[in-house]
């Protein structure tokens, strides 16, 4: 069997060596502003290319919008 | 007027427990301008609130300001109409841009942080700061407030201390001009959100009012 990590609640194929900006290419991810937790821990903008996603991670990404 | 007729239709356990609190809102347009009225209705002990700018005429069509507020520092022109709404609880207003180096310091000791702020790299320079300083301190984000309309759209979403509440699309520099209702209706969300975490939070302890 594959492995597997969760982003936003739904399963994903789990690759060796995916790091957050990888990911964020991969999904189109367009938007300049994020919130993104690696099993609960926040990644900072300026970990994006070093922060691997681990086998089973539980991977969340918000959307920062303007306005207020 | 007395304290007793102003809270006269409050709950005395739910007064009791937001009179404890101390909520801090890091910006006062038209999120936190909204949102500090409606925790200071509610009877919230301390509100702690920055912002750097002054009152515009551009403003007003969403802002919890008056014409005649136009060119004050908006924390002086809103702690005034806080005061008149409800002069039992402390205001305690900053006229600062928040950065990473104030932050911490201002928001330290407070029981939530609500993030008001306008541009979306301010709200990412804050959930950083937070996670890596004050990350216990539960921290509740708008995201996606333009526009009109699209009720169902908007939602909360939670992830550990970091709530997030909006519809994570509509974004203000992307054609989605903010309007009174929707800004309001995200504002009045994240007051709500901060009434029950506080309640959770105190309910029951300390003093009564």
């Amino acid at each position: 069997m594959k492995g597997l990590f969760l982003l936003n609640n739904r399963p994903e194929e789990w690759v060796e060596g995916l790091t957050v900006a990888e990911l964020l290419k991969l999904k189109n991810y367009t938007f300049k502003m994020l919130v993104i937790k690696i099993n609960g821990e926040l990644i900072k903008k300026s970990e994006y290319d070093k922060a691997y996603i681990p086998e089973s991670a539980d991977v969340v990404i918000l959307h920062l919008m303007s306005g207020g | 007027m007395l304290l007793e007729d102003f809270f006269i239709d409050s709950d005395e356990l739910v007064l009791a427990a937001l009179s404890q609190a101390k909520v801090a809102i890091a910006g006062a347009g038209g999120l936190g301008s909204n949102c500090a009225v409606a925790l200071a209705r509610s009877g919230t002990g301390k509100l702690i609130i920055c912002d750097f700018d002054r009152v515009s005429a551009a403003n007003l069509n969403r802002q919890y300001y008056f014409r005649e507020q136009i060119g004050l520092y908006k924390v002086e022109a809103l702690k005034h109409t806080l005061k008149r709404i409800n002069p039992f609880s402390d205001y305690d207003i900053h006229n600062v841009k928040l950065d990473k180096d104030n932050l911490v310091e201002l928001f330290e000791d407070v029981d939530i942080i609500i993030e008001a702020f306008d541009e979306a790299s301010m709200k990412q320079m804050l959930i950083e700061m937070w996670s890596e300083f004050m990350g216990e301190i539960p921290l509740i984000v708008a995201s996606g407030i333009g526009g009109f309309g699209k009720n169902e759209e908007i939602r909360q979403r939670q992830s550990g201390n970091l709530f997030l509440i909006g519809d994570e699309i509509s974004d203000v520099h992307k054609g989605y001009k903010p309007l009174a209702p929707r800004v309001g209706v995200v504002a009045n969300m994240q007051a709500n959100l901060a009434v029950e975490l506080l309640v959770k939070k105190f309910y029951g302890k300390g003093r009564k009012v």
